[in-house]
Order: C-alpha cells, then structure tokens, then sequence
C-alpha cells in the first residue's frame, strides 16, 4: 500500500472548534440555514426570543434566548468543523493550479505559447521534463516518468505512456524524464484537481438523496410539533395555565429534532471526508451512500485477492529422490532466477532446509525462453531444468533416459493434483556428469491469497454482501483459489463483456453492484456498476466512468468503501433515533414546569425532582444546545463500525443510541439543573 | 366481589376465538384481493357500474375511484337527510338541518359514524337502512379496498404505479366478506334476543300507568356491519349499552369479537399478499401489543377506581350497564376506540380520568390498534415504514421495506401522512376551545371540559366516531368543525396511501440479504411499538397533561 497523505496535524477538538468559529458564525445567515429546515426553526425561535427579551427583560427570557443562539450555532459549528478538516488538503491541491504555461501543437505541427488556463479539451500539448503537464489528458505520444506526489501523496515517479492502460495524466503534475504528447481532455475550471479541491472542502457539496430525505422527515417532525406547541398556547389559555410564547418557543426548540438537524450535514461532510483520507475521491456523494447498499462486490482476482505474483509453496520429490536432494536442485536452478517465482523458490528452500548453503558459483544460467518453456542452470558437474511438465519430459527423453512407465505416472499424478489444486507444477530435472537426465519432482507454484482476505470476505458475508472473483484463469484454477479465498462465487476467463453481462444480470435481480477497474475496457462497466472505483494509474476513461478514483490504486480499498459507506449511514441513524428519544425525558422536564402552578398535582411528573420551572425549562434548553456540541466528535468520526449482520447491528446500536436516548437527557437536565438552580433570579 | 377472574376470563376467550378466526378470515381476504377469477354475480354488479373489473388501474384511477365514490356517497346521503319528510319509511321524522346533513353524510361515508343525533329520534327507517347500513358496507369496504391495494403495491415488481381495481376491490369486499359475515352475525345476535323488525314504533304501558313509545327497527342486521365494518352507528342514540343492541355479556364479548376480527384478518392477509406470513404477523404482533395494552391499562383503570362509592360497587360504575360491569365496559371501550368502530357500550364520558385517557390515546394513535377495517393496516403500516427509515439506516443501508426503498418521494409521502391527523386534532381543539360556539358546547369547564372537546375531534380526525358524551356536539359549529375533520381525516391519508402503493408497485423490489433491517423479528416488533408511542404519542402529550393527566392526578 502506498502512503497516504500526510496525516493533518493533530490539533486538539478545543482548537478545531476556534478555527471553525468564524465560518461558523456566517453561516448563520438564514439563507445559508434554508438547506437545514430544523436550525432555521431555531434561528425563527432565538430572533423571537431576543426581541421579546428586550422588550420586556427577564432572567429566563434572556437565558433562553442565549441557550438558543448557542443551538443554532453549535449545529453551524459542526458543520464548519467538519468543512475544515479538508482545508489544508484543498491549500495544497490548489498549489497545482497555478498558471503554467503551455506549448500548444497547432494542426500543422508548430508549437504556441499558451497560458494553461487558456486550455480546451482537445487541445494537443507538448511536455518535457521538468514541466508541469498544463491539464488533464491522455498521452498521445511518447513516454515518460511523472512525479504525481502532489495529487496522490506516493512520492515514487510514475510512468505514463501513449496507449494502453497507463496513459492518463493529470493536470499540475510534472514530468520528470522524457517529453510526452497530451491530449487535454477537461476544460478549464473541470479538471481533476478541480473537482478534488471542490470535494474535500465540501464547497460543492451534494446533499444525498438519503440525506435529502431525512431532512424532509426532520421538516415534517418540525411541522408538527410547531402545530404541537401553537395549539397548546390557546389550549393552555383554556385550561387557565397561560403560557409565554418564550416559555413555547423554549418547547418548541426541546420538542424538534436538533440534535440531528444540526449534526446532519457535518456527518454527510465527515463520511466523505474519511474517504479523502483513505486517498478515496468519491465524484459524488450518491456514490457513498450506494457503497453502503452494496450487495454484491466483484472482486479482480490479481492485486486484490492473491498477491499477484506465483509462490512456491511445496517441494514434491518423486518415490526414491531424497527431500533434500530435490531441494538442492530446486535451489540451485533457481539462485540466479529473479523473477518473482524463482526467488520465492530459494525463500521456500531456505525455510524447509535452512542448513542447506548453494552458492552456485560458477554456474550459467539458463533463461526461460519461450521455445524451451525452461529455466536452469549448468554447473560444471551438472545440469539443472525446471520448466513445464512436457517441456522437461521432452528434455529428460532427449539425454537418452530410459522410459519407466511407474515414475511418468507418479510425475503425472503430482502434476495434476497441482494443478487440480489451482496451482502450477514446476518440474524439477537433473542430469549428473552428461548422463540421462531423471526427474526429481514437481514444486508447487500457487496463487498466495493475501492474508486477512479471508477474514474479510467472511465479514461482507456476514453484512449480506455477495463477493464475486474476477479472473482470467481457467474455471479449474478459479474454482480453486475462490474456495482459498473463501468468495462466494467467480467469473473464470473473463473478458469485459463477460463482467458487463454479470452487472446487468445482478442489477437487474435488484442488487447493487460495486467494482474497480483501471483499463479502457473496463470504463462501460465501471459506468454501469453502482459503485465504480477508478484506479488512479488507469486510464482517464476509466476514471471518467467510474464514480470513485482510488488515488492508492489499491482493489482492495473497495471493501473498506463500503465500510465508509455503511457506517455513514448508521451514524445517520443512530443520531437520528438518539435526537427523538430524547423527547420523552424532555417532556418530564417541560410540561411540569409549564402547568405545575395552574395544576399543582402535576407535580407528580416531575420525576427528576426539578428545582424550580424556570430552572427546569432552562436545563432542558441547555441540554439541547450542549448535546449537539458533546454528538460533533462521534459525528465527524462516525459510530463505531464492526462488521457483522443487520440483526447484531441493529440491537447494538438501538441499545446505546435509542435506549441511551431515552435515559441520557434524564441525567443531563438534572445534572444541570443542579448548577442552573444556583443562579440567583432562576 | 373480585371481578379480576371473570375480567381475564372474557379476554381469554376472545383471544382465543380470534386465534381461530383470523388465519382463516385472513386466508381469505388475501384470496379475495389477489384471485383473477370474479363470481357470476360480481360480473352482473360490473355491469351495473359499468366498470372493467380486470383493468389494472394506475394509482391515480384508483384514488379518483375512492373519492368518486365517495362523494357520490355523501351527496346521496346528504340528499336523503334533507329530504326525509317526503320520502317513505321516514316515522313522521323531520328533514335534517343542513349542517346536521352534512354531518351525517360525512360521518358515514367516512367510516367514521359520529352520531349528533339520537338515531331513535331523529332518521327514519329509510335513511338507517338504505344510507346509513348501505354505507356501513361500503365506507369499510373503501379502507379494506385502499389496504389491499397497498398491500398489492408492496408486493409487485416493476409494475409501473398499477396497483388493482378499486371497483373490484369494493364488489368482492362487499359480496366475499363483509355481506356474509354479516348475515352470520346478524343471525346469531337475534337467536341472542337482539331486535329486528320493521314495525312502527309501539306504545307501551308502564307499570306507572304512562305510556311510552318504543322504536323497534332493522336493530340486528345494523348491529352485525355496525362492528364488523367498524363504523360505530347504533340504531339507538345509547348505541351498545342499549338492551336491544347488545342484550347480554355474551353478545357483547360478541360484538367485540366482530370489530376486532377483520382489522387483525387484514393483517393477516397482507402477509400472505406479499408473500411473507412473517411481516404480517409482526405487523399484528404490534397492533396486539397496543391492542393488549390499552385493555390492560384501561380495565386496571375503571376497576381501581379511586372513592368510596367505586370501591363499594367494586370498580367505577356511574355510565356503564350493569349487565356488563366494569371489566366488559372497559375491554369494549378499549377495542371500539383502537379500532375506529367508536360503538360503545359504556358513555366515555364516564370512564376514569385515566380510562378515558386510555380510550383517547388508543384513538390518537392513529387508529393502529388494530384499527378500522383497512385503515388500521395501513396506518401500521404507515409507521412501519417510518421506523425503517428512522431507524433502518443503524444497520448501514438506506432504508427499505419489503424489498421497496424508501427515499425522499416516499418520505414526502410518509411525512404528510403522520402529519395530517396530528393538525386535525390539534387545529381542531385549538379552534374549538377558542370559538365561543364551540366552548357552549362543553358540559363542563376544566380539564374534563376540554377531554369532551379534545375526544370529539380526535374521535372525528381518526374517523372512530365514539363520543365522550358531555358534548353537545349537534350545533352548526361542531358540525361544521368535525365534518370536516372526517372528511380530511379520512381521505387526506387514502390518497397519500393509494399514492405511496403507486410508488412501490413501480419499484424495483430488492431482494433481502443479512445485510437487510429484518421487519419480521421481535426487535423490529419492538421498534416498531415504539415508535408508534414516542412519534406519534407524544405530540399529544401536551395536550393530554392538561386534559386527562391533570383530572387523574387531581
């Protein structure tokens, strides 16, 4: 994996709070409120106050009146804390932006000077090292090395060539070697960089549908409880228990769903924010919320779910070859091998038999070619080939070694028992001082399925999610490596169309689907897919299509997406449940105060012993403006998320966010009642 | 006398007659709202209406089907009233004023069967059996048909906002379910002594040497769809407490029996609708909780009546027949309030402060407990769907029900639905308590005044129709005021209901996976509870305090 940006400092919640105050403070604006119906109700609420205060001051008309103020502003200032979380990101992405100039190629050849916001897709560019590439495009031309660390924060070169899948190149970033052609593929103000300083400092911001809806359901509660409180003025008058409209407007405020009103939109901002810092982009906020709703996840097997390249994983002498002989030729053969296979050939030796010390001096090693389909080594003394099962029979036949009916058909069982198993036998030979070769056994190459895989497909599981792995290999080697992975299904020898063909059959049963992909030809898909995570190294095709860029260009981030995803909307919804279970303890507070002086045996409801109405009604406001600032943390860093079933998820959270709800407020207003009551005039 | 015994032995039985009648009535009902096959007599009815029965009618069809029908309905009614003197069978009774015309059209055809009048003294024959009974039948008939169609937009798949035939729907709810259920009922409560005959009032001699004048009528027949239907119409202005109503203990438990059996059937039915018996048996789970509940609460309240003369009777009894008794009074007013019939056999009026809190709150519930005929298992299912989206998003996906998604035309949908009721009331008591026409009608000043103006708008916005008694509600003022309190309180949520199964019927249905909010299982039971009381209670809380709380405490 590769390094994330560098994490922001840590500052303190104190300082987080005093950075966001001015910001805070404007968007108290009502316009700015207009998006969140609940803390423009508020606002309506502390205005009345604040003028019913100066017309006629009293100790709780202004206690109130400054309680609520606070409310409102503790919900600006989440929102505000939240935002500025991706400040400093956003002051960095911006350095990219300044103007460089542009060496634009006319049609017929000759190069102009241009400034690089003067740009228009399809404009051709020509860069050369040590410039900034002026915008997004892809590589026409040429190949060269870029430093992308600014947009990626992977301080290691890149190399973007014409063609293919590595041909997209971004704006700002420069070249390091070589000179390239580009095609700009943005206009100006739409690039890449754009877009990501747009998103992580929340400026341009889409409220999600989910969101969207919540915030219609928060208006209607909002609605009737402003009927709730208008009706029971007049009623109040009837039953000879007048009520002051500070005192409703205190209810009111108790009454509505601030809590969640007022931390809604620093939770959708937050959600998106901890995908920036995996070095997640998403384009759009629909996309986070679908990675929660995801059912099934294609998985591409290379990269995401095996390590990518072959191991060796056993040694399988044939009857009568000692182990240790076996491995000295596997070692032997493979010491100046360095792919990836042969090295973890001398890795598997070294761990098996670690007495056993070859140097192999003196020795020439024979490459892999395509026409031996071998790979050895000669020594003086003798001759090493390990190499394909027909190539290194054809071989051992070709020294003149006798036929022997018993040891081919004990070589082919090993053989095909590896490659039942999803592996690839590499068949080891030896030929001692020019005489007939004899074959020693078979090493077992696999596909290492990455450790801890397994754990989390068994969680996705678990979360209803469906994992599908992606792959070219043959059904058999699929079948294998599936089962290791412990997926719940494969698409052996896929080609694209094969991947389409599987999201539009999910899509259609009514599942949603999640992939990435970096090629060309995996932009149809990626488009059609619910959740499509682009690597950053693909192509700017893919990334076009896809609604996520994953700047790590890491498959497997897919799975912590969907995380991200989910937990945004539990923290949505624990919030949620958590602001209206409060009601019922706010009742006990307020309407008690409220009527105890028209209805003195109303005072049996004041179960937490209440000192006074006026300290009681106080309390209860207080605790409404004090928990939204107490919930910022838990919104910005979401509640606690541990994969498993909706049934384990749901009574976890109902235990702490609605039974807490419900008894939470209970001890808060009488803990504050405590110290309100000792303020002389209350 | 320890009437504890016989108060848990009546529930038991009832509980155990429902137990055998729901899975079959339900069976049914869902078998009447799905077959494609019509009966040769439905055929005839189709032709007479001339409507194509197998049309798949869009939402918006439908819900012009209701209101059309329904306003033919009130005109009718309306109509009828107003021109009883000149029509036969009228007992010498007067035209209707035209508020009280009004009223009364409203009142039935809305399901609602608020009664200004005392029925004995006021309609004649004509107008209880061809408006008033005709009416019982179809008004329940219109919510069954509403539900059904809701539970049908549930379970399609893509079905592009096509949610059934109304006209359908009513024929067969008629003809399948309520007609021969009715007759059934109607036919034991005579064989138990209830009355039913078509002669002309008799005057009798009283053993004082008076005389006085007795109206018989078509009693039985009005008695059976009166609770069946769950309109709460008595032939008689004392409704259920009246001997030629309800006679004995057993036609009681009876009676109580008819108005629970098909709102708990429906929920029944929605489940093999959709394909699920478990979500129809959560949904009856709850509506048996509150249901359970509030006849706990209510038969604790009026047998542990405070004062010396309720503990000598041994419970409250001023206001209750003492065929009955308090524990029989207390089960009817706690099912006849949870399920929109609003037939009493016991004045509310005289409930305990808190027993009449109880019947209140039971009603302002929104009528969920089990509900009317149809209404009850869409308002649970309204609130269903609004604790999956409250609470549906803690298991990390965007809420859905049954496979629907529910996103923000849905929510516009739910929203409007848990506000409509809510305004009435409170709207409505404001006005009430503020008119001078309205506070003339009040008994009694205080907070027992303002429970007999708080009961009748919520009776009326919740379309049950009992009374607290105490109110003179036959004035224009109260007319007017709850008419349309009926009227909205009725088809305001029909049409966001039919509206919202137009939604779902177009939906992809998404298939569940563990990763989806389980709606069948007793956690989902228990949100679902509460939501119901937190959401929906405590917007009245208020209200209530000053109200019912207030005289309990005092």
């Amino acid at each position: 994996m590769n390094t994330h940006h560098p994490a922001p400092v840590r500052r303190t919640f104190g300082s987080q709070l005093r950075e966001a105050l001015p910001g805070a403070l404007r968007k108290l604006d009502p316009r700015e409120l207009v998006h969140a119906p609940v803390m423009l109700v508020v606002e309506a609420g502390a205005v009345f106050t604040t003028v019913a205060s100066v017309v006629s001051p009293s100790t709780m008309g202004i206690g109130v009146t400054i309680w609520l103020w606070l409310t409102v502003l503790f919900g600006t200032l989440a929102e505000s804390v939240a935002e500025g979380r991706g400040k400093a990101q956003a002051a960095s992405l911006r350095s990219l932006q300044q103007e460089t100039p542009a060496r634009r190629r006319r049609p017929d050849g000759s190069i102009e000077q241009v400034a690089s916001t003067a740009l228009k897709a399809g404009d051709v560019v020509v860069v050369e090292a040590g410039e900034r590439i002026p915008g997004d495009g892809d590589v026409v031309e040429g190949v060269a090395s870029v430093d992308e660390s600014a947009v990626t924060g992977e301080s290691a070169p890149v190399i973007r060539e014409s063609g293919g899948d590595r041909s997209a190149v971004t704006g700002g970033t420069v070249v390091l070697s070589d000179q390239i052609v580009v095609r700009i593929t943005s206009e100006p103000g739409h690039s890449f960089v754009d877009r990501m300083i747009a998103l992580v400092e929340g400026s341009e911001r889409q409220r999600t549908p989910n969101e969207v809806a919540l915030n219609i359901l928060l208006a209607f509660l909002t609605i009737i409880f402003v009927v709730v409180v208008g009706s029971l003025y007049y009623v109040a008058d009837y039953s000879g228990a007048h009520q002051s409209w500070i005192v409703l407007v205190a209810l009111l405020v108790c009454l509505i769903p601030t809590t969640i009103g007022a931390l809604l939109s620093a939770i959708g901002i937050a959600g998106m924010d901890r995908l920036v810092r995996r070095n997640v982009l998403a384009m759009s906020g629909r996309a986070v919320e679908a990675a929660g709703d995801v059912d099934v996840l294609l998985l591409d097997k290379t990269g995401t779910i095996t390590y990518g390249n072959r191991q060796a994983s056993e040694l399988l002498p044939l009857h009568g070859v000692a182990g240790g002989e076996m491995a000295r030729a596997a070692l032997l053969s493979s010491l100046a091998d360095e792919t990836p296979e042969g090295r973890s050939i001398v890795t598997l030796v070294h761990r098996l038999h670690s007495d056993l010390e070859e140097s192999g001096a003196g020795g020439t090693l024979v490459e892999f070619s395509a026409t031996t389909r071998m790979s050895g080594i000669d020594l003086p003394d003798r001759v090493i080939r390990k190499g394909a099962a027909s190539a290194v029979a054809q071989w051992v036949r070709s020294t003149g070694a006798p036929e022997s009916e018993t040891s081919d058909r004990e070589l082919s069982v090993l053989v095909d028992g590896v490659s039942a198993s999803g592996g690839t036998p590499l068949v080891v030979a030896e030929q001692t001082d020019g005489g007939p070769a004899r074959v020693l056994g078979v090493i077992h190459l696999k596909d290492v399925v990455k450790q801890g895989i397994r754990e989390r497909f068994a969680d996705m599981r678990a979360m209803g999610i469906r994992t599908v792995m992606i792959t070219g290999d043959n059904a058999v080697t699929a079948r294998a490596i599936a089962e290791e992975a412990g997926v719940d299904d494969f698409l052996a020898e896929a080609t694209p169309e094969d991947k389409m063909a599987l999201i539009r059959q999910e899509q259609h049963g009514g599942r949603l689907v999640a992939m990435c992909g970096d090629g060309t030809n995996d932009a149809p898909a990626l488009a059609q897919a619910d959740v499509g995570v682009a690597m950053n190294t693909g192509t700017m095709a893919a990334k076009e299509a896809g609604n996520m860029v994953d700047l790590d260009s890491d498959p497997t981030k897919l799975i912590d997406v969907v995380e991200i995803g989910k937990q945004l909307l539990i923290t949505r919804g624990a919030l949620t449940t958590f602001s209206v279970a409060n009601d019922v303890a706010k009742y006990f507070a307020i309407l008690p105060a409220m009527f105890v002086v028209a209805f003195p045996e109303l005072d049996v409801l004041n179960v937490m012993q209440l000192s006074s109405p006026e300290s009681a009604i106080l309390s209860a406001v207080v605790f409404n403006a004090l928990i939204i600032v107490a919930l910022i943390p838990l919104s910005l860093r979401g509640v606690k998320y541990r994969p498993s079933s909706a049934v384990d998820l749901l009574r976890r959270n109902i235990l702490v966010y609605g039974v807490g709800g419900l008894i939470a407020p209970f001890l808060g207003i009488k803990l504050l009642d405590l110290v309100i009551s000792q303020i002389p005039g209350v | 006398m320890s009437a504890v015994g016989p108060a848990i032995g009546q529930v038991a039985v009832l509980v155990g007659a429902l137990a055998v009648a729901v899975p079959l009535l339900g069976r049914h009902l869902a078998h009447v709202y799905t077959s494609p096959k019509h009966l040769a007599v439905e055929r005839a009815s189709y032709r007479v209406l001339r409507v194509d029965p197998d049309a798949d009618q869009h939402w918006r069809t439908y819900s012009m089907s209701v209101l059309g029908f329904s306003l033919v309905g009130v005109l009718a009614l309306y109509a009828i009233g107003r021109l009883q003197e000149h029509l036969p069978l009228s007992l010498g009774f007067a035209a209707l004023p035209a508020d009280g015309a009004w009223n009364t059209a409203v009142s039935f055809v809305t399901n609602t069967n608020w009664q200004w009048y005392s029925g004995e003294s006021t309609v004649g024959h004509l107008m209880q059996m061809s408006g008033l009974t005709v009416q019982n039948f179809v008004s329940a008939a219109v919510g069954m048909a509403v539900a059904a169609a809701f539970a049908r937009g549930l379970a399609r798949n893509l079905a592009g906002g096509r949610v059934g035939n109304f006209w359908a729907d009513l024929v067969r709810t008629v003809l399948r379910v309520l007609l021969p259920i009715a007759l059934v009922a109607a036919v034991v409560l005579v064989l138990l002594g209830v009355v039913q005959n078509l002669l002309e009032p008799q005057v009798v001699h009283t053993l004082t040497g008076g005389t006085q004048s007795i109206t018989g009528g078509p009693v039985a027949s009005q008695e059976a769809i009166k609770e069946l239907g769950t309109n709460g119409g008595g032939f008689y202005n004392a409704n259920s407490a009246h001997p030629f109503e309800n006679p004995k203990p057993f036609t009681d438990l009876f009676e109580v029996f008819l108005l629970l059996v098909i709102p708990f059937s429906m929920a029944w039915a929605f489940g093999i609708i959709v394909g699920d018996k478990r979500q129809g048996g959560a949904i009856m789970a709850v509506m048996a909780l509150l249901w359970g509940g509030a006849v706990a609460l209510l038969t604790w309240a009026e047998m542990a009546a405070p004062g010396t003369a309720p503990q000598l009777a041994g419970g409250a009894m001023e206001g209750k027949e003492v065929r009955f008794g308090e524990a029989a009074s207390a089960l009817f007013a706690s099912s006849t309030t949870g399920t929109s019939t609003g037939a009493v056999n016991a004045m509310h009026d005289s409930l305990t402060a808190p027993g009449g809190g109880v019947a209140m709150f039971n009603m302002m519930l929104g009528e969920i407990a089990p509900g009317g005929v149809g209404s009850g298992l869409y308002g649970m299912l309204m609130l269903a769907i609004l604790t999956v989206f409250l609470a549906g998003l803690m298991v990390g996906r965007t809420p859905e029900y049954l496979g629907k998604k529910i996103g923000q035309r849905e929510i516009w949908l739910v929203g409007s639905y848990i506000l409509a009721t809510p305004v009435l009331v409170l709207v409505g008591i404001a006005v009430a308590i503020t008119a001078a026409d309205g506070l003339a009608g009040l008994q009694e000043a205080g907070p027992h005044g303002l429970s007999e103006a708080l009961y009748a708008v919520t009776s009326a916005s919740n379309n049950n129709g009992s009374a607290f008694g105490g109110l003179t509600s036959g004035t224009p003022f109260w007319n007017t005021l709850l008419g349309l309190c009926m009227l909205f309180g009725r088809f305001l949520p029909m049409v966001l209901v039919i509206a919202l199964a137009g939604r779902f019927a177009a939906a992809h249905h998404l298939p569940p996976s563990a990763g989806t909010l389980p709606t069948h299982q007793p956690l989902f039971v228990a949100l679902l509870t509460g939501v119901a009381l937190v959401v929906v209670g405590l917007t009245f809380v208020p209200v209530l305090v000053l109200g019912p709380i207030a005289e309990s405490l005092s």
